[in-house]
């Protein structure tokens, strides 16, 4: 079972883009991420730069419309994330909940959805799509 | 299993290995480690549930292992002596004992953790010890878990697991990481181990239980656990590789009814693309450090170039060949010439593929496994000589056991045209 773990930091809207982790952060936050890969259970992980510098893009009726950030009206925005190998939903909460984080910080674990959880009629469409670009690779070939 | 229980058992996934490791750190045996271990998970099951998890589970459950280990002390050696002398002997013992475990987990390292899993392998155990111990110890499963993923009963695992104990206690198995040489020996058991749980989740047919194919997660989970501790060692990541690679392909493994679906008609879409990634990442490191050539790089090597063809047709029939060329150089097996055969045949042709196959006619190890009339009899057909494939397709039938393969052969038996077109 995979899941993600969605870092939510507080005062992230604010934050300016350039704003760095303090050493003493980033030593606990590298010690962590280590422990993650020796017990074997890491698959990915990013940090994400705040959000002053990202474009949201919202979608209306077929049209998308950017803002540029920070968010006002946001609460919650997220900071980075972890992809975690793991045997259990609780497991990979009791991850979570070893986490170095700062007073207020939000984690989110969410499990990852598998192509093989689809339906059978969206795997149907997938199974379609190979089809096609067999023969694509055939005529070209 | 109430939340609570489910809790708990994670936090025992999470943290046992490195318990186990730092209690056998002051008994110098793992058998001990682990009962003391386990002693303290149970007043965890008793504990927990009233008082809620711990704020540091992990010293929690040392300081309870500590307890255990004292009153072991105590209760074994006031059997045996009385003297007021002993007693005073004794007490400065279990002080001795207390401070050793009490620094033990903060003083844990990496190596202790490969001990464990060196000892787990160790070849005075039967294989199926060594899977079992190594499971438990540094898989984190229990044996109820264990026992529900290789079909057997509980009490027969639990008794697996007692035998392996009982032999590296009276086989007196050092708790050490061997040096050198002896090094890449005893990890050939370490990683045919880890390559034998992969294959047990792998083989497991759709439908059956979860906790089967659970198992080849649980094998990667250990060669990545493996690639930490051994970084230098190529091995490790072409078995990194090789089993992320196979593991790659399971939602395209099963169609729609639960059938089997070979690997050359599998829907490629369904192959996980990230997963191919850190299997071509994993062999990437592997050459890097000078391990090209070794028996799980090179599986490993194949399974990637089955990887990286867009479809089926894209294949690179003739490098996967030369690799199994290679693998034969190194790894002689008549299985590994047997797909060899089936490589060259998609090469260069049937006629080449007979002719790879003629030397393996006389084979002893391959005179029962059905697979070797199954290929001629496919090679053959596409020569279209008929007869003779409708005569190898039907020894095939009669040489396999299952059910399944037993129909694949009949329907391709039943396809083939009645008229000879021979040239």
């Amino acid at each position: 079972m995979r899941f993600m773990m969605i870092v939510i930091p507080k005062a992230h809207q604010t934050a300016s883009q350039d704003a760095q982790p303090n050493v003493e952060g980033f030593t606990r936050m590298m010690e962590y991420n280590k422990s993650l890969e020796k017990a074997g259970v890491l698959l990915a992980m990013d940090g994400l730069t705040p959000p002053s510098g990202g474009a949201r893009i919202s979608f209306t009726d077929g049209n998308a419309t950017v803002t540029d950030g920070p968010f006002a009206e946001a609460k919650e925005t997220i900071g980075g994330y972890w992809i975690i190998q793991v045997r259990s939903r609780e497991e990979a909460i009791e991850w979570a909940k070893r986490a170095p984080m700062d007073n207020n910080t939000i984690i989110e674990v969410r499990q990852i959805r598998g192509l093989a959880d689809f339906p059978a009629d969206v795997q149907d469409v997938l199974a379609k799509r190979y089809e096609s670009l067999k023969k694509e690779a055939a005529a070209n070939a | 299993m109430s939340d609570i229980h489910r809790t708990i058992e994670a936090v025992w996934k999470i943290e046992s290995t490195r318990l186990i490791a730092a209690i056998a750190r002051v008994t110098r045996d793992i058998g001990l480690a682990e009962e003391l271990a386990q002693e303290a998970l149970v007043t965890a099951l008793e504990q927990w549930p009233e008082e809620g998890i711990p704020q540091n589970p992990a010293a929690w459950l040392m300081t309870a292992a500590k307890r255990r280990a004292i009153d072991s002390l105590r209760r074994g050696r006031m059997l045996e002596h009385k003297h007021g002398e002993i007693a005073r002997e004794l007490e400065f013992q279990q002080q001795q004992l207390g401070e050793a475990m009490d620094h033990a987990l903060d003083q844990v390292i990496d190596d202790d953790v490969l001990r464990l899993i060196f000892t787990a392998c160790h070849p005075v155990l039967a294989v199926e010890g060594r899977i079992a111990l190594t499971l438990r110890l540094i898989g984190g499963l229990t044996t109820a878990e264990i026992a529900r993923a290789f079909l057997i009963p509980e009490k027969t695992l639990g008794q697996r697991i007692f035998r392996a104990k009982k032999t590296l206690s009276e086989a007196h198995v050092p708790f050490e990481t061997p040096r050198g040489d002896e090094l890449r020996r005893r990890l050939q058991s370490v990683l045919s181990v880890v390559y034998l749980i992969f294959n047990e989740g792998y083989t497991a047919t759709a439908g059956e239980e979860w906790m089967r194919s659970q198992l080849c997660d649980d094998a990667l989970r250990l060669g990545r656990i493996l690639a930490e501790l051994l970084p230098a060692e190529p091995e490790v990541y072409g078995l990194l590789a090789l089993m992320e690679l196979q593991a790659s392909r399971t939602a395209a493994r099963t169609g729609q009814n639960g059938e089997a679906v070979l690997l050359l008609k599998q829907d490629r879409s369904l192959w996980d693309h990230a997963q191919i990634q850190r299997g071509l990442a994993a062999l990437d490191h592997a050459q890097k450090l000078g391990g090209g050539a070794g028996i799980y790089a090179l599986q490993a090597a194949i399974a990637a170039c089955h990887a990286r063809a867009r479809t089926a047709e894209a294949t690179d029939w003739e490098r996967i060949v030369l690799l199994y060329d290679a693998l034969l150089q190194v790894s002689p097996s008549p299985i590994v010439a047997l797909n060899r055969a089936v490589a060259v045949a998609m090469a260069h042709g049937p006629a080449a593929g007979l002719n790879a196959l003629e030397s393996l006619a006389t084979e002893p190890a391959l005179s029962g496994y059905h697979l070797l009339p199954s290929v001629r009899g496919d090679l053959l057909m596409k020569l279209g000589k008929f007869t003779e494939a409708r005569q190898e397709i039907a020894r095939a039938i009669a040489l396999t056991q299952n059910k399944r393969e037993q129909e694949l052969l009949t329907e391709k038996l039943e396809r083939m045209p009645k008229t000879a077109r021979e040239a």
